[in-house]
């Protein structure tokens, strides 16, 4: 990403939507490693002050380009950004972090469609297809059919990777950025991933570990 | 103050405060396909490339405009205040809460719509946007008023929702008198010591006819018009109390509108008589605009009865 650490308000960055607000602590933990954040700031997720809020909001947050929670909103800010670096002559890209649950919400189709009309290809959806949401399995919740074919359909490119694959998901984002034209990549995950107990679990969706399975999840991602 | 020259209708404003914008680069402007309507087009039709035409599409139109506030555009979105309505979580959560300031539009509120009927007489537009944090709500009186209010917003530092009417209303503002108005600061456009009306848009027209009614009874009537509803003048509300008799009148609901924002300023600043014009718990229907407001009591006759019923109290 066009990020500069050092700086990041620069106006000319990328821009990352994490349109699934909810997985602000993925976002926290790199924006630390990157030093934007400290320790500190990381102890206060979700309490009362802090820095870290319970969503990912960019009046709270340095290094935050938006403001989510309520699912749905982010490929259509992320458009915004899109056609806002298309207006200023600008190379910088736009990447939307979107949920398998969170495309349910018409609104991401509203912008899907959008994207294509008005002809963004400065801009990247990345679908974290975990098959989990809120209450249950996507498939028991409501079914969201094939994505792939969903944003093919709008005129997108599509990518489908392994969202555990490393190199698979840097070159699909390097394919990405290069292409020109609008990209989903749609990644399969599982969630909790690496933690016999949280593997595909919808119990923890939402859920802190306790201490003794904190431990053994250490254990085992060790 | 007033004239009555040739008349328009405040989104013909609106559409002229675009244009007049439209040298500042910054300036976007965002449709969902009723340009025709919220006037919109005249923008587009001069500056394409700075013009972007969401299909019918609400809730995406509102985050589009937040995304491009991000990066430094004003973005001016419209369409009819019902369907603004659409947008509202949009609006609340994506533009007022993250402080992005984009500038919502919508046109054809009110009873004042007329033919349309009662899914586009949106009479709650005002009440629902008042209670967002940030976020400045108008509703102007007549095109000069609309067009020098827009113009208003390009360096405004809030998000705001202003609404428009559909139809023609008479001249309240000559160019100059509108040039000087300000954001939240209400107009008097008449002095009175008997009694005070406070209206907002197309009831403004409305609150003059009942003025001039009273006066050739005895009765000196005050008449304001508050055009923004949100930050509200409390100043000049409170100056009205000492009238002893307050009347708003509103083409909105009399839940969470005008009355609603004078009333909560008075019961704490100033308590004083009042009555409410406006619709009472009722969805309109089709018919001529001036046939509708009657049925719906938002009349000139109606607001000078209860100046008197509260002046024989």
């Amino acid at each position: 990403m066009r990020f500069d650490p050092e700086n990041p308000d620069w106006d000319d960055r990328d821009r990352f939507i994490m349109s699934k607000g909810h997985a602000s602590p993925a976002v926290y933990s790199i924006l630390r490693d990157l030093d934007v954040l400290t320790d500190q700031d990381l102890d206060g997720f979700r309490s009362m002050g802090s820095v870290c809020q319970g969503h990912v909001d960019r009046k709270w947050t340095r290094g935050v380009d938006f403001s989510a929670g309520s699912l749905g909103m982010g490929l259509s800010f992320g458009l915004g950004s899109a056609l806002a670096a298309r207006l200023d002559g600008s190379e910088r890209h736009t990447w939307v972090l979107l949920g398998d649950g969170e495309i349910q919400e018409g609104q991401i189709w509203e912008a899907a469609m959008a994207t294509t009309h008005l002809e963004a290809g400065n801009i990247t959806a990345i679908v974290d297809k975990n098959r989990i949401q809120n209450d249950n399995f996507v498939d028991e919740q409501m079914r969201v059919g094939d994505i792939s074919s969903k944003f093919e359909s709008f005129g997108w490119d599509v990518i489908e990777v392994d969202g555990h694959s490393l190199s698979d998901v840097t070159a699909a984002l390097e394919r990405a950025r290069a292409s020109g034209v609008a990209t989903a990549i749609v990644a399969d995950t599982v969630k909790g991933k690496g933690v016999s107990f949280m593997e595909d679990n919808p119990a923890f969706h939402g859920a802190a570990p306790n201490d003794e399975q904190y431990a053994t999840a250490m254990e085992e991602l060790a | 103050m007033t004239g009555f020259a040739e008349p328009g209708a405040s989104r013909d404003g609106y559409g002229d405060a675009l244009l007049d914008m439209a040298s500042d680069e910054r300036v976007v402007v965002l449709e969902a396909d009723l340009g025709k309507s919220t006037k919109s087009c005249h923008f587009r039709a001069e500056y394409p490339e700075r013009t972007f035409c969401l299909g019918i599409a609400e809730q995406n139109m509102a985050l589009v405009g937040a995304g491009l506030a991000e990066a430094g555009k004003v973005p001016f979105a419209s369409t009819f205040a019902i369907f603004s309505e659409r947008a509202f979580e949009q609006f609340r959560n994506g533009i007022a809460r993250t402080g992005l300031v984009v500038h919502l539009c919508g046109s054809h509120g009110g009873m004042h719509t007329g033919q349309d009927g009662s899914s586009a007489q949106s009479t709650e537009d005002l009440g629902i946007f008042r209670t967002l944090p940030e976020v400045t709500v108008m509703t102007p009186s007549d095109r000069n008023s609309a067009r020098s209010l827009t113009r208003k917003l390009l360096d405004h530092p809030k998000p705001s929702y202003t609404r428009t009417a559909r139809n023609k209303t008479r001249e309240i503002y000559t160019e100059e008198e509108a040039e000087a108005l300000e954001i939240g600061k209400a107009s008097v456009l008449r002095e009175g010591a008997d009694a005070s009306i406070i209206a907002c848009g197309v009831m403004v027209e409305r609150a003059l006819e009942a003025a001039e009614t009273l006066a050739a009874k005895g009765i000196d009537t005050m008449v304001i018009d508050m055009h923004t509803i949100k930050p509200i003048d409390r100043e000049a509300i409170i100056r009205a109390a000492s009238s002893g008799a307050i009347v708003t009148a509103e083409d909105h609901s009399v839940m969470g509108g005008l009355g609603s924002a004078v009333a909560e300023v008075l019961v704490e600043e100033a308590p004083t008589m009042m009555r409410m014009i406006g619709v009472r718990d009722k969805f309109g229907e089709s018919g001529s605009p001036m046939d509708i407001m009657d049925k719906m009591g938002l009349t000139s006759e109606n607001i000078a009865s209860k100046v008197e019923e509260l002046l024989s109290k």
